[in-house]
């Protein structure tokens, strides 16, 4: 089974984030693959493991998301491809679709398009399907569980009130939930071995694609901090705090 | 005038998604055309409903291959309607399937596509917040039709007492769009109070330690009475308990009178989905967790401390 893993190379989640005029400062800042991109290889590298196949990284960023990919070729992942490109500075969820369609089709046949089901940034969550239509792919998104055999693939769909087994035809797109598995480590081996695996550099004209292909439509008409809510009282627990909370749960008439 | 179409989602029972009622009085109030686009088994009975909160046309469909298969038929649909009526703007709840359908359209229709929106105005510009609810954003909405995503309860639901004309759509669903099929449905049933009812809402997070201490917030929530037990995508990920307890960006949205966070550290994901609360009291060992930056009462302590004696304190004054 040849799978195809979208990840993308995010500003750490731990640290607060940085503006770069309208968006969000990307390059110069320290960046980890997105944690939620970690269950996807992972998927990944199981079916692999089932199933034979490669497993190939895609990523759109800027030159430092080749940082993601390492992670991701440490993890056990087979090649990566990075698409780089300052006229993808900004990208919306749909220009993002656009450019990573263009790259997984450059790269051959896959069976399978894995990705988060949103992303820990900018978490839009529908990058997933978008791309899915660009492909002309069916989608399952919010997959908790997979399994694969020859030509299809059947997985548990989380929904609002449990779930839904759902059966798709391959080659398919899923995207995975943070509980579909538990991602492992990379060894030292993985990744000294990652350091020698392929990775393939792209431009937007690599892809045939135009400045105006991939211009974002939407656009940032004002931006403001929001009105915060009223610095509240932090109290060390010294043996009161239980009081203290029954006391405003008294003032606001819930007992 | 502008026509805004509002897509209404159907929950497990069949019942309209209220996000999909608070949706269309808020765009009846835009002033403009209100439609509704409404797929799957019982479509033309719920029109009704969809007329009393501002829908003057409801386009239905009791078509069951809209309750089978996976989106790719509803994307079919609503591509189709488009190019027969030309709507300037398709609002949805950000639910999980009209995430998967919005999303497919912005491709489709080379639409730009708006998500986690909270408000509009017109059918211009939609508001957003970035960074957990620090900055709010106002978009430039561009494309025909616009295509904007709303959390639920951005909007409460007003009816207005109309009727709406019943407009039956008929689009051949190729079998090509019959690829991803739902062959087995489970729910997971809650107990208690529903959490997006509940003038209460206590949720646990990883600071419970473990899955048993969740035990403490169902007897907190029995001790207060009438409040629902929610929880962090962290612990529903670890297997803690059930999905449907997830309160945040994936999982519910709660606006409660009284928010009760024990054991949780505040990360983005979990505060979009309780920010609204009225009031928020907070407790956790880390007296760095961003979660006290948006309580009203912060406790820096022993979850496992606090909550038994609050159990006996409200149980003390209760008498």
């Amino acid at each position: 089974m040849n799978i195809a893993v979208c990840v993308k190379h995010i500003p750490d989640p731990n640290l607060p984030p940085e503006m770069d005029g309208d968006t969000l400062k990307r390059e110069g800042v320290q960046g980890v693959l997105d944690p939620g991109d970690e269950f996807g290889v992972e998927a990944a590298l199981q079916l692999k493991e089932q199933h034979g196949g490669e497993v190939t990284l895609v990523s759109m960023g800027p030159a430092q998301a080749m940082e993601a990919i390492r992670r991701g070729l440490s993890m056990g992942a087979d090649k990566g491809v990075l698409v780089s490109d300052d006229s993808l500075k900004g990208s919306d969820a749909l220009v993002t679709a656009k450019v990573l369609a263009e790259t997984i089709k450059k790269q051959g046949e896959f069976d399978l398009i894995i990705t988060a089901v949103e992303s820990t940034d900018g978490y839009t969550g529908t990058m997933a399907a978008t791309l899915a239509e660009f492909l002309g792919l069916p989608q399952v998104t919010f997959v908790k569980k997979i399994e694969g055999s020859n030509g299809a693939i059947k997985v548990d769909r989380q929904t609002a009130d449990g779930y839904h087994v759902v059966e798709s035809s391959l080659p398919a797109l899923i995207s995975v939930t943070a509980g579909v598995n538990e991602p492992r480590y990379a060894s030292f081996k993985g990744i000294m071995a990652a350091k020698k695996k392929p990775v393939e550099e792209l431009s937007l004209s690599d892809l045939g694609l135009s400045g105006d292909d991939v211009a974002v439509k939407q656009s940032i008409a004002q931006m403001a901090p929001a009105e915060e809510r009223k610095a509240g009282e932090v109290i060390e627990d010294d043996g009161t705090g239980a009081a203290k909370i029954a006391d405003f749960l008294k003032e606001a008439k819930v007992i | 005038m502008a026509k805004v179409w509002v897509y209404a989602e159907r929950d497990g029972q069949g019942n309209v998604d209220p996000a999909a009622l608070e949706i269309l009085t808020k765009a009846k109030s835009l002033g403009g055309d209100v439609e509704a686009v409404i797929l799957g088994a019982g479509a033309t009975d719920a029109a009704k409903e969809l007329g009393q909160y501002g829908a003057t046309t409801v386009h239905a469909s009791d078509d069951a291959v809209y309750d089978d298969y996976l989106v790719l038929p509803h994307v079919q649909a609503l591509a189709s309607l488009c190019e027969q009526h030309s709507p300037d703007a398709i609002l949805f709840a950000m639910n999980y399937d009209s995430r998967d359908i919005a999303g497919r359209l912005s491709a489709r229709l080379g639409s730009t596509l708006m998500s986690n929106a909270m408000d509009i105005e017109g059918t211009e510009t939609a508001k957003t917040a970035i960074f957990g609810g620090a900055q709010i954003v106002d978009v430039k909405l561009e494309g025909s039709p616009k295509l904007v995503l709303f959390r639920p309860k951005s909007f409460e639901a007003k009816a207005a007492g109309g009727e709406a004309t019943v407009a039956s759509v008929e689009v051949e669903i190729p079998e090509d769009a019959k690829k991803s099929k739902i062959v087995e449905r489970h729910e997971e049933a809650a107990s208690g109070p529903k959490l997006e009812d509940a003038p209460v809402v206590i949720s646990g997070g990883r600071g419970l330690q473990e899955p048993d201490n969740f035990k403490l917030l169902d007897d907190l929530a029995s001790a207060i009475g009438g409040a629902a037990v929610g929880a962090t995508r962290a612990v529903v990920d670890a297997g803690w308990v059930p999905y449907a307890m997830q309160v945040g960006q994936t999982g519910k949205t709660v606006k409660p009178g009284v928010y009760i966070a024990v054991g949780i550290s505040g990360a983005t994901q979990h505060v979009v989905g309780m920010k609204g609360a009225k009031k928020i009291i907070a407790i956790n060992k880390d007296e760095e967790a961003p979660i006290f930056q948006l309580a009203d009462l912060g406790i820096v302590g022993d979850a496992l401390k606090v909550v038994p004696q609050l159990i006996e304190e409200i149980k003390t004054r209760k008498g």
